[in-house]
């Protein structure tokens, strides 16, 4: 995949990479989990934190995004907005795990937390209601599709200032581009501070308030193409929108400012996971390529929804090819082993697709092998999550996951 | 409206969203495959440009130039800046055309903040492309498009009808017009979603269909269920199945085929119980939804490409019954 990528690398990198979450989730103050859509970023996070909090102690949130309905249930979150619950002690006994610390968990509400921000930020409340009440301001929030990515980071921050927790631990949303969230805050800092908004907005500013309808925009190139697109009015609209958000600048770009700096504090940490998959894994790698350019710190890739080792050994593919060859013979072999087994001829055909069966899984499982071991200098916690083969419906679910992540 | 839509092949825009992962992409690429191997000349869009659309053809990247990238398959890669720049040329005959380049992309950063810009942009090239095709100045018998996932789709599709809402006069809301139009007529356009039988993919497609039906006019099409393991046993088989992995049995087969048989033993079983927990999700699809569904198998192959997407086109080329 990569140009140092050569399988032996890979291997001997994956050989000596740690295979436990534990020290990490004891050292950081923030994991962040990333990756690309489907590949199971909430049940790892929320098995994570549980983790934590049982075997560590200490109080540990998990800030969720957008958990299957089952998960937030299990959570206990299930119709609860932007508020952070404690998971109940007596639903996590009932898992089989002795609570050592206190679990939380939340949703994230982009909506509720873009409102909230606009509160605090605003110069004024008649500025904060103009804007609250902007018709463009509800397709901003939930529309501008950077919006999500932004406003997770800044939950984040802002729970993490309030120093609640020993360890909090956020999913992240899905994106296009797994890269936005972390460019994000730096995005919406050069937004409020760009040279275009002020220019876009200058003859709205320059002409007072009601005034700024008669400041000739047709001199400018840029109003010209624009007007003649968009008409002048919903420009117009546009442009009064962002004059009132300018004043909230200073707020907004500070505190992007320190959202960015938390995010690459040595008390962050990022962990990346895929499936072995090649579409997912050629997200993952790039995602892990792009967080080292950054100076962002990698602390683990979670390898999700594998297959288990068996699939992939060899005597079980010699007696699998063997079965499907010699069904006839070893099927008359069990005849008098009971009453299920007393038609060969029915037995026959099951080890036949018992064999077949197996042949198929064991492909995907040597592929699987095969992208793990071109995975480049990976981080140096590598781990390994076989695919459960029940939903996750309740707790016992997430610690399931849990005894793969804690080592 | 009285007459019944046409077959989905036979109409001229198919989009196929979904949620991550479930193989959207590979699934728009075996439609568009299909599509030419029965004589069609077929564009296919890629909208989010993760770039690996044109991998499922064997082929490098392409640009917003569409670009033969399998006999009678055509592929393009969407870009908002190259629209704008394509939309202004068209349009508005921006005299000095080096002047654009600064300007389109000062408008490309508003885009990135003013709602449903970017999204129009998108969705309007893709309609150009087919009203093109249908007044006889562009080639395709069929636009394909790779479309943005179950999350972004809505406020894609609607950009047309938002755009209507925020802009009082001027071309944009003329032009949106004839996009609605067309993006609405089931002669033409067909909404088809993608999903694996798995619970969060089911979920994002149920609630897809629901608000797709609430808040757009664009036809649906079809569910193409990615990804659907094989039933292995029978009642009778499974009887025989469990009779098998008793001691004795074991022992016996050991003797006979090797070391190997409790890893194929367990292997058979994992096999059943991944069938089974995504049986369950499958029936709530098929039940709460009054779509078409195409049923794509899971596939046992080493590789990916286009072998995979032949695969997967003659899958859905059986279940359309071509």
């Amino acid at each position: 995949m990569t140009p140092t990528g050569t399988g032996d690398a890979g291997r001997a990198g994956a050989g000596t990479a740690a295979s436990s979450l534990e020290p990490l989730l004891a050292a950081k103050e923030i994991v962040v989990f990333c990756g690309s859509g489907g590949v199971g970023k909430t049940s790892i996070a929320a098995a994570s934190a549980l983790g934590a909090a049982s075997r560590l102690g200490g109080k540990v949130l998990v800030l969720t995004i957008d958990p299957a309905k089952r998960l937030a249930s299990a959570l206990g979150l299930e119709g609860i907005g932007n508020t952070e619950r404690r998971v109940p002690d007596d639903l996590i006994r009932a898992a089989g795990i002795e609570p050592r610390g206190e679990l939380y968990a939340a949703m994230l509400d982009t909506k509720s937390s873009w409102d909230e921000l606009i509160l605090r930020h605003a110069p004024d409340e008649v500025t904060a209601y103009r804007i609250l009440e902007n018709r463009l301001y509800t397709n901003l929030t939930s529309r501008f599709v950077q919006s999500h990515d932004y406003i997770a980071m800044e939950r984040l921050f802002e729970i993490h200032a309030t120093g609640t927790y020993d360890l909090i631990i956020i999913d992240t949303p899905p994106t296009r581009n797994a890269l936005d969230f972390l460019e994000a805050p730096a995005r919406m800092a050069e937004f409020f501070g760009g040279r275009l908004l002020r220019w876009l907005t200058l003859p709205y500013r320059m002409g007072g308030k009601r005034g700024a309808r008669v400041i000739n925009l047709a001199s400018r190139p840029f109003y010209q193409v624009a007007d003649r697109i968009l008409g002048s009015q919903f420009l117009q609209d546009i442009a009064e929108f962002f004059l009132n958000f300018q004043s909230m600048y200073d707020g907004f770009v500070q505190r992007a400012e320190s959202v960015e700096r938390l995010l690459h504090d040595r008390r962050t940490t990022f962990a990346v996971v895929t499936t072995l998959e090649a579409a997912p894994l050629r997200e993952a790698e790039i995602f892990c390529q792009e967080l080292r350019a950054r100076d962002f710190h990698l602390g683990a890739l979670v390898l999700n929804k594998t297959l288990p080792d068996y699939l992939r050994g060899r005597d079980g593919a010699r007696a699998a090819s063997r079965l499907v060859s010699d069904s006839a013979t070893v099927a008359e072999s069990l005849t008098d082993l009971g009453e299920a087994l007393a038609d060969p001829a029915h037995t026959a055909r099951v080890l036949r697709t018992v064999g077949q069966s197996f042949e198929n899984f064991s492909v995907v499982a040597k592929r699987e092998a095969e992208l793990r071991s071109e995975l480049a200098h990976g981080p140096e916690v590598l781990i390994d999550v076989p695919g459960l083969e029940a939903d996750i419906h309740d707790l016992g679910g997430l610690v399931a996951i849990g005894d793969h992540l804690f080592r | 409206m009285t007459s019944p839509a046409p077959a989905l092949l036979d109409r001229r825009l198919l989009f196929f969203t979904g949620k991550g992962g479930v193989g959207k992409s590979t699934v728009a690429a075996a439609f568009a495959l299909l599509a030419a191997q029965h004589g069609k000349r077929v564009l296919v869009i890629e909208v989010d440009a993760k770039g690996n659309l044109t991998d499922l053809f064997e082929h490098g990247p392409v640009g917003f130039t569409p670009a033969e990238v399998h006999p009678g398959v055509f592929a393009m890669s969407m870009n908002t800046q190259d629209s704008l720049q394509e939309y202004l040329k068209l349009n508005l005959k921006v005299p000095v055309l080096g002047r654009i380049g600064p300007v389109a992309r000062a408008l490309d950063f508003v885009a990135n903040a003013a709602p449903g810009v970017k999204e129009i942009l998108t969705v309007g090239k893709i309609v150009w492309e087919v009203r093109e095709a249908l007044e006889g100045r562009a080639d395709w018998d069929l636009v394909v498009v790779d479309a943005a996932a179950t999350g972004h789709i809505v406020a894609q599709l609607g950009a047309p009808d938002a755009i209507r809402e925020l802009v009082a006069v001027g071309p944009v809301r003329q032009q949106t017009e004839w996009m609605s139009e067309l993006l609405a007529d089931p002669a033409i356009t067909a909404l088809n979603v993608v999903a694996t039988p798995e619970e969060m993919p089911v979920n994002e497609t149920i609630e897809l269909v629901e608000t797709v039906r609430e808040e757009l006019s664009v036809p649906m099409g079809a569910v193409v269920v990615n990804r659907v393991l094989p039933e292995l046993f029978t009642h009778a088989d499974e009887e025989i199945f469990d009779a098998l992995r008793e001691p004795e049995p074991v022992a016996r087969m050991t003797a006979s085929v090797g070391p190997g048989v409790p890893a194929v033993l367990d292997g058979a079983r994992l096999a059943v119980s991944l069938r089974r927990t995504r049986a369950v999700h499958l029936t709530r699809l098929r039940t709460t939804l009054d779509l078409p569904m195409l049923y794509v198998p899971y596939l046992f192959v080493r590789s990916h490409g286009l072998r995979v997407t032949r695969m997967v086109a003659e899958a859905i080329g059986e279940e359309l019954g071509l």
